[in-house]
């Protein structure tokens, strides 16, 4: 338990992926039952929800002054902190090792758990303490994905990422046949093929000057590149599944998709939102992402389907190795069987030469398409994102020039930088944010922004800065929705900064209401 | 009591005690930038205070100055004043004011664990007590200094190819830093910030043992892999931080106790070391003075005024001007 929970306050603590990894690997060093448990826990594989916070709340209130613990509470602002920071008893017992002492919780008796867990919290450390609450109310918020987890593992042992993918789904704590296979004991193992999430295959961004000089436009189609999120569809006669890109079983968050589904394959294709196959923009999908499950009522708002373009596997027969022509058969097949699917095919485009191309990826469906894919005829369907076969090509962003408001310093790396911006837009006299970018700028453009900022800054709201209103920006941004949460009435979706503007005085900016009419807002 | 006002001033004799804006005659209880003031006709404080004040201020920072030794008496009509140890940083005291058979102690700030770089703090029995309260939440429960310590050595060992710079304030806190550091056989050179050479110097002088110190320079960036480097918090964020080596970014203070403070402010390893009491302490401190009056200085008053309340001692919160800011300790 101590390994453990120092594991979660270092990698609480700590900006850098490459040194989460780092801290991972270390604790991961060694397979026992100890790390099954912490993968459980890292990847919430495994409920551990033994107390409720409301629970929690009456223990501490009986070992300290309600309103001692209400005015620390509201100081520090986390529940599992106050708590294990404010527990008076520090007669700190024998350690306990992480699966011994979730072993010994698990056996407490309902009627018990008041006086026992009392106990146990009294015995461990501050930091012991803090980690057993986070586990037990779950979320635990230490900024660590499932694949980071599985990133540390694959390096450490020598594994592809792809391969836990794989056959993560069908891995049952404690984790046996993955621990052994990672210590090369035993080979790679066997799972049930409808727990298999196949490792997708991912696109490259074109090289416009390079790539359509070297490669014949003959030997690729193109579909639109659809915005919504990539997913994968596992359907036989007994189950249906929805993984995301990174292998997380979603299927509860769209359970219209696991009912309707019929058929016997694994479909690679987007899920958007939209009635009858239209799909309605991200907006609407952002409805519902990052969900755990969906109620009627937003079914109904916001019905998802899915845009398939390509097919692994059909009744059984792997398909990954036959070219992409002959996997569209198969998927047209596999449609034409299944007609009640909430289900469309990705169209292709018919174009001869890449400059035909061009006015597809810029024009067509305005809005609700990113652009295009490119994707090799007689591409197999690999894993990862292999160079040569599939290409993505983005339409041309949306551009506005804007007026640098406030900074903020960065993260991490940046963290002596000023390198988060607020740009605004005039509204009468004066300027009303419209959105906020930390990306897209050269090193040698931080630098100048840093020192403008440091050298001309007239507010100071806590961590925030106010500067002259004197730079432009240039911002690129996917696209602009209205917003009701933000002030000047718009949101953008995926704003960076495209080049700094010292061309352009200030009062030439567009006001909002200029900005909503250029954009198509009003 | 009523002789002392809310803005800790005496106007029967017209003195204050550590006031912010220039005065006839201060009394100062320790260095600090928040207590310690530019400008004042009079000064009465520590020589090492004064020392201090010099240092940073100037030789001329006040018109006149009376060094007082720990319990050395000094009387301004029926007033009597006897500086006594606070335990905080060099030099610093708490004021006891006699006058009648009523004393009054006021702490400033100060601690009650040990530390080799200064007086360690003396209980001093009192009928008002006017106690500072910057920690005064009870998930405030300071950790053994050592244990602290050691957590930046380890981390020295294991990341050879970093650098450790450690956010200290200049004046007390960084010194402390390099003296647990000695305490704990970390015998390498400590690289400082600009803004602390002066101060560890005179910390070297009163033989405080914090070893070899050399200003940062600008060496050739790897130099500092595998080095020590203590600045002030506010250095960490600057551009003055850029030309180290991949730096763990390190604080030493009582706020490190809250991993999400910590991490809001991008510190990558706290260390909780503090030069305030902790609420046990401020508890225990309020009991044994016996005293029947507590007033509570800045900090987080509310719950301590509500525990006093409690014990049915009579005690309300100060509102002094300027001082509640975080950032200072």
């Amino acid at each position: 338990m101590k390994k453990f929970s120092s594991l979660l306050h270092n990698l609480i603590l700590t900006p850098s992926r490459n040194t989460k990894i780092k801290l991972l690997q270390d604790y991961f060093n060694k397979l026992d039952i100890n790390r099954a448990y912490a993968l459980a826990i890292l990847s919430d594989q495994l409920s551990f929800q033994f107390i409720k916070a409301s629970k929690l709340k009456e223990l501490v209130y009986e070992q300290v002054d309600q309103h001692l613990f209400d005015y620390s509470y509201d100081y520090v602002g986390d529940l599992a902190e106050t708590i294990s920071l404010i527990w008076p008893t520090k007669k700190e017992g024998k350690s306990q090792n992480l699966s011994t002492l979730i072993e010994n919780i698990k056996k407490i008796k309902k009627s018990e758990i008041n006086t026992e867990f009392s106990k146990i919290l009294s015995e461990l450390s501050n930091n012991e303490r803090w980690t057993l609450i986070k586990i037990c109310t779950g979320g635990l918020r230490i900024g660590v994905s499932e694949r980071l987890v599985k990133t540390a593992l694959a390096d450490l042992y020598n594994k592809s990422v792809n391969e836990i993918e794989e056959i993560w789904h069908g891995l049952e704590f404690p984790y046996e046949n993955l621990f052994q296979w990672l210590k090369n004991e035993i080979s790679k193992p066997k799972i049930d093929f409808k727990k298999l999430f196949h490792p997708m295959m991912l696109a490259n961004p074109i090289d416009e000057e390079k790539d359509f000089k070297r490669l014949d436009a003959n030997e690729f189609q193109a579909e639109y590149k659809w915005d919504g999120i990539r997913v994968q569809l596992m359907v036989s006669s007994k189950s249906v599944s929805l993984y995301s890109r990174t292998g997380d079983n979603i299927s509860s968050a769209f359970p219209e998709i696991i009912e309707a589904t019929k058929g016997d394959a694994v479909i690679d294709g987007e899920l958007l939102v939209g009635t009858n196959f239209k799909p309605s923009g991200f907006n609407d999908l952002q409805q519902r992402l990052n969900r755990k499950k969906a109620s009627k009522d937003l079914q109904n708002k916001f019905p998802v389907f899915i845009r398939a373009y390509d097919i692994l596997f059909y009744k059984g027969k792997d398909l990954r190795k036959f070219s992409l022509l002959e996997r569209r058969k198969y998927l047209e097949k596999f449609q034409k069987e299944n007609k009640t699917n909430q289900i469309d095919l990705s169209s292709i485009i018919n174009f001869s030469t890449w400059k035909e191309l061009t006015k597809y990826k810029n024009n067509f469906h305005d809005d609700l398409n990113e652009g295009v894919m490119i994707k090799l005829k007689n591409s197999e369907y690999l894993p990862g994102r292999k160079k040569g076969y599939w290409y993505k090509w983005k339409k041309n962003p949306k551009l506005v020039d804007a007026i640098l408001m406030y900074a903020q310093r960065g993260h991490g790396k940046r963290s002596s930088y000023y390198s988060d911006f607020t740009f605004g837009v005039w509204k009468e006299n004066e300027l009303v944010p419209i959105g906020k970018a930390y990306s897209g700028y050269t090193d040698k453009e931080l630098l100048v922004l840093d020192k403008f900022i440091r050298n001309n800054t007239i507010n100071k709201f806590g961590p925030v800065r106010e500067v002259k209103k004197e730079i432009i920006l240039e911002v690129a941004f996917d696209d602009v929705f209205p917003s009701t949460r933000h002030k000047s009435g718009v949101a953008m979706r995926f704003p960076r900064i495209h080049r700094i503007r010292w061309d352009k005085p200030v009062n030439e900016v567009l006001t909002i209401s200029e900005f909503k009419k250029e954009f198509k807002l009003s | 009591m009523d002789f002392i006002n809310h803005q800790l001033f005496i106007k029967d004799i017209n003195v204050h005690i550590d006031p912010i804006l220039p005065k006839k005659t201060a009394i100062i209880t320790h260095g600090h930038a928040d207590h310690a003031r530019f400008g004042h006709d009079h000064v009465i404080a520590t020589r090492q205070t004064i020392d201090i004040m010099k240092i940073r201020y100037g030789d001329k920072c006040a018109k006149k100055f009376t060094p007082l030794r720990y319990g050395q008496k000094y009387s301004i009509k029926n007033y009597d004043f006897t500086l006594h140890p606070a335990g905080h940083i060099l030099g610093s005291a708490q004021v006891l004011v006699e006058k009648n058979n009523h004393r009054l102690v006021i702490t400033g700030d100060y601690k009650v664990g040990k530390d080799e770089t200064c007086k360690n703090f003396k209980l001093v029995k009192c009928d008002t007590l006017i106690t500072e309260a910057t920690f005064g939440l009870p998930i405030f429960q300071h950790p053994d200094p050592k244990d602290e310590i050691q957590k930046l050595i380890r981390s020295v060992k294991i990341n050879k190819n970093n650098c450790h710079i450690v956010g200290a304030y200049a004046l007390g806190k960084a010194q402390r830093v390099m003296n647990l550091l000695r305490q704990q056989k970390y015998n390498e050179t400590i690289y400082i910030h600009g803004s602390l050479e002066k101060l560890c110097q005179y910390y070297s002088k009163e033989k405080i043992d914090i070893g070899k110190f050399e200003k940062v320079s600008s060496k050739d960036k790897n130099f500092y892999e595998g080095k020590i480097i203590i600045a002030p918090p506010s250095a960490l964020k600057d551009r003055w931080s850029r030309r180290f080596p991949n730096p763990i970014i390190c604080m030493a203070s009582g706020w490190m106790t809250v991993k999400q403070r910590a991490k809001q402010q991008g510190i990558e390893l706290p260390l909780v070391i503090s030069d305030h009491s902790d609420w046990n302490e401020l508890l225990d401190t309020i009991k044994k003075s016996k005293a029947k009056n507590i007033l509570i200085t800045h900090g987080q008053e509310d719950a301590l005024v509500y525990y006093c309340k409690k014990q049915n001692l009579i005690s309300k919160p100060l509102s002094i001007q300027g001082r509640s800011d975080e950032e200072i300790e």
